[in-house]
């Protein structure tokens, strides 16, 4: 005894502290970048983020259509896909015999792996002249007396996009609801169900009201997901910078600026405009996120390898 | 070891028969041990007799498995744990600056309280893993070491069949006859034992104390256990342990059949814990 | 008991069903239609020509393959072992302290930023600096899109392995560093799920590349110059007027559905039911 203390140990302790402070130094840097990158347009204050007129040519920047449509598309999917996935992760976790689960738990992970440019381009060919020719007249002879539904119909709109948002946002929400629902103790169920209650009023009654802090941390995880979507949304909202009550109409999102409009951007403050786009998602998918997280973290941690959180 | 204890020191030692000119393979000097603001150990002062068993009873939470890892420096590992005091391997504090807690442990073994074999080792690998994982490699010399030390532990005719089966394949008094073999193959000079029995059923305990006893002539053996029998039937001292004090240390024969304080004859007559 | 209770019971739990078939209808529809509309398209000269021209016959999507295949592997190289080791940090150094649970709270959050989000940062930081779009830049950018993901994933695995392995190993006398390679070993099968996984989500990626790979019509050309990928080409053709190019479209989406499905799938048939270390 009385030898010095190795010095690879030291070594390999600050080798991983360094490597693992690429994290950190990576949420730095995606704040600081796009902030500097858009100071040019970031002068013209909030005149870029309500106005509506984008115009590279002649130096107006106004992404209040594009902000618009994010927010109407990720809305849609809310209303869509947060109902279908809280059925699908009550029917996991109260309903389903236990040799279902794993089939179905399987089926919606492989909604997750599914790369989004397939999404887009099913969407593009199969769903939106399916909903153009079957389902939406219907909307509109039904449901006109709405503004939402009223108009032209176009394949290609924010309501179509909002559709593929609200399939694409299933996966996320339904499991970690799933995992919110699980989490809750069997002796909540059986004290509702004790009381005379029927099952569904049971689920109602006690697993839902524990589990809502997990709930809707998946539904803000899903708004995330939503609000920065680009591929599938880019190709089925029509890049249109309009602001239109109807839903039939095209629009445009944040994110499909960017992916359209970067080759295109050619002086700085065309540039400076679409970091600043990138750096409104940024905030919004961000905070989105870390409310979520904060909501739930121990549920999250105990997830397997899920890729696409 | 006179010289290395203070007058003060000589005083604060608990009441023991056992005269304090015994040289002491290792020694305890006024250990305290505290996690955060609640302490575990008090001032505990404690030498352990080369090639003997010296066991540690008290009822649970009395300290005596913060004690053991403290004699290794397993208990660091314990975020927010504060040692202050001396333990001394050989006149050496283990607690000195610039020592590394590895070598530490190579000159004192452990074996833990639920056998923990490598799963993905087969029993020959896992006897040598201590050798292997440091930077050992001549296979022959490994192989050698594996089959000394699985006789030596009574293990190699129960395995000898298969020797790459995995170690966790075996039965938990095989495992833990592993374990032992395992912790035996770095060559230690002290090894401790933290309840080995606790996890296992009669018959097995029964052939771990037996081999307990027949490591004593080459090793310095520290057990801690929560059986008074297995402490009465294979130690040679015993220490008895309550709240984080060291409360009476004594021949075994002495502290079970004549004890000194009060406390250690209500425990033993089964008055607590 | 009244009627109405148990008929709103029998309604609402029926509903559950119904949203089960919403989730699972689109899928069971993109699988059939994908292999439907693309397996047309796949035959030799997919594998082995260069895209045609507009209306023309023939062609294929060979160099998209082979830019995406060099994509992943250089990111891949970038990202697989940054986030492997600060994986290893949080789990085996930084599991008490702020720090370490700083890294893992950040790490699940950069994980859920768009990944048009990550192209914008390499854009601004690289192709602008450097004035082209490169498989550089795109490798940078799906790399730092795989070190969170592929960090706390890790990082959870290697918590998985049980206590009493490191305890035995340094107990043993051996050092921390060497402890945690045997940790990390025993921990091989998840880390390599979570790697594959990780590497999946990234082949299917496109926005990002969009701002930095550019695309390329010709084989890879070099570091500094844009290459062709699959996911790009199927943007690209898939929202052109021209059927040789949707078809083409197709056939690619076939390709890469296959592969991305294909290991997400392999991945979880052999991770159930085993141990949860290797």
């Amino acid at each position: 005894m009385g030898r010095r203390r190795s010095g690879a140990d030291p070594a390999f302790k600050y080798g991983t502290l360094i490597l693992s402070s690429s994290v950190l130094v990576l949420a730095l840097i995606y704040f600081y970048e796009l902030y500097t990158g858009s100071v040019p347009t970031l002068r013209t204050g909030l005149g870029f983020v309500f106005g509506s007129i984008w115009d590279p040519v002649n130096s107006h920047f106004g992404v209040f259509p594009m902000l618009y449509g994010s927010l109407v598309t990720s809305a849609i999917a809310l209303v869509i896909g947060v109902p279908v996935s809280l059925g699908v992760a009550i029917f996991l976790s109260e309903l389903s015999p236990i040799g279902l689960r794993s089939p179905i738990s399987f089926v919606v992970e492989m909604l997750a792996a599914v790369p989004s440019v397939v999404y887009g381009l099913w969407g593009l060919f199969v769903l939106a002249p399916l909903l153009r020719t079957d389902v939406y007249p219907y909307l509109e002879r039904y449901l006109g007396f709405l503004p939402i539904f009223q108009g032209t119909i176009y394949g290609v709109s924010m309501l179509t996009a909002g559709i593929i948002l609200a399939i694409m946002i299933i996966p996320i929400v339904a499991s970690i609801s799933r995992d919110a629902l699980l989490a809750v103790p069997d002796s909540q169920r059986e004290a509702a169900l004790a009381l005379g209650a029927t099952k569904s009023e049971a689920i109602r009654m006690s697993v839902l009201s524990y589990a809502r802090s997990g709930i809707m941390a998946s539904v803000f995880l899903g708004f995330g997901r939503a609000f920065g979507e680009t591929m599938a949304v880019t190709m089925l909202i029509g890049n249109t910078p309009l602001v239109s009550a109807s839903l039939f109409s095209p629009g445009y999102s944040l994110a499909s600026l960017i992916a359209n409009e970067y080759t295109e951007a050619s002086s700085a403050v065309y540039i400076s405009a679409l970091i600043e786009a990138g750096l409104v998602l940024l905030f919004v998918s961000f905070f989105a996120n870390v409310i979520a997280r904060l909501m739930i973290g121990r549920l999250i941690r105990s997830r397997e390898a899920a890729s696409y959180l | 070891m006179l010289e290395s204890l203070s007058a003060q020191e000589i005083n604060t030692m608990p009441r023991t028969g056992i005269s304090v000119q015994t040289p002491s393979k290792m020694e305890v000097i006024g250990l305290n041990v505290k996690y955060g603001s609640k302490q575990a150990l008090f001032d505990i002062n404690i030498g352990f007799r080369p090639n003997k068993v010296t066991a540690m009873i008290g009822p649970s939470g009395c300290g005596k498995s913060t004690l053991i890892r403290c004699l290794n420096r397993m208990h660091e590992l314990v975020p927010g744990a504060r040692v202050e005091g001396k333990v001394l391997l050989d006149g050496q504090d283990i607690y000195g600056e610039d020592l590394d807690p590895a070598d530490v442990r190579r000159r004192v073994g452990m074996v833990f309280q639920k056998p923990n074999p490598f799963p993905n080792m087969s029993v020959a690998d896992n006897v040598v893993a201590g050798l292997k994982l440091s930077g050992t490699k001549d296979k022959g010399h490994l192989e050698g070491i594996a089959r000394k030390y699985l006789e030596r532990v009574y293990l190699w005719d129960e395995v000898k069949e298969d020797t790459k089966r995995s170690g966790a394949s075996l039965s938990g008094g095989q495992q833990q006859r592993l374990c032992i073999a395992r912790a035996l193959a770095i060559e230690p000079e002290v090894i401790l034992m933290d309840e080995p029995c606790s996890a296992l059923d009669p018959t097995a305990t029964a052939r771990i104390e037996q081999l307990i006893t027949s490591l004593k002539e080459n090793y310095t053996v520290i057990i801690v256990t929560h059986n008074m029998q297995q402490a009465a039937r294979i130690a040679d001292y015993t220490a008895f342990m309550y709240l984080g004090k060291l409360v009476e240390y004594d021949e075994t024969t002495t502290l079970f059949e004549n004890p000194h304080e009060q406390l250690t004859e209500r425990y033993i007559t089964g008055k607590f814990g | 008991m009244n009627t109405r209770r148990v008929v709103v019971d029998k309604v609402l739990l029926s509903l559950t069903v119904v949203a089960l078939v919403a989730a699972v209808v689109p899928l069971v529809s993109i699988i059939i239609d994908v292999t439907a509309r693309g397996i047309g398209a796949i035959d030799l000269d997919f594998f082995t020509q260069l895209p045609p021209l507009a209306n023309t016959q023939g062609g294929g999507m060979a160099n998209a393959i082979q830019g995406t295949v060099l994509l992943v592997a250089f990111s891949s190289a970038i990202g697989l072992p940054i986030g492997l080791f600060s994986g290893v940090y949080v789990s085996e150094y930084g599991r008490t302290s702020r720090y370490g649970s700083l890294v893992r709270f950040l790490g699940d959050v950069l994980a859920g930023i768009p990944s048009i989000v990550t192209g914008v940062l390499v854009y601004t930081l690289i192709v602008l600096t450097y004035q082209s779009f490169s498989i550089i830049a795109g490798s940078i950018a799906l790399g730092t899109m795989m070190i969170p993901i592929v960090s706390n994933t890790t990082g959870e695995a290697l918590k998985a392995v049980p206590n009493s392995i490191r305890e035995a190993s340094l107990a043993l006398g051996v050092r921390k560093w060497r402890t945690s390679l045997l940790v990390i070993a025993n921990a091989k099968r998840s880390i390599a799920t979570a790697s594959l996984l990780a590497i999946a989500r990234i082949t299917g990626e496109t926005a990002p590349l969009i701002l930095t790979a550019g695309i390329s019509t010709l084989w890879f050309t070099g570091f500094n110059q844009p290459v062709a990928s699959l996911t790009y080409y199927i943007y690209y053709f898939a929202t052109s007027p021209f059927t040789n190019w949707q078809n083409l479209a197709w056939g690619a989406a076939l390709f890469l559905m296959i592969i991305v499905l294909g290991i997400n799938m392999g991945v979880r048939v052999l991770t159930r039911g085993k141990r949860v270390y290797a």
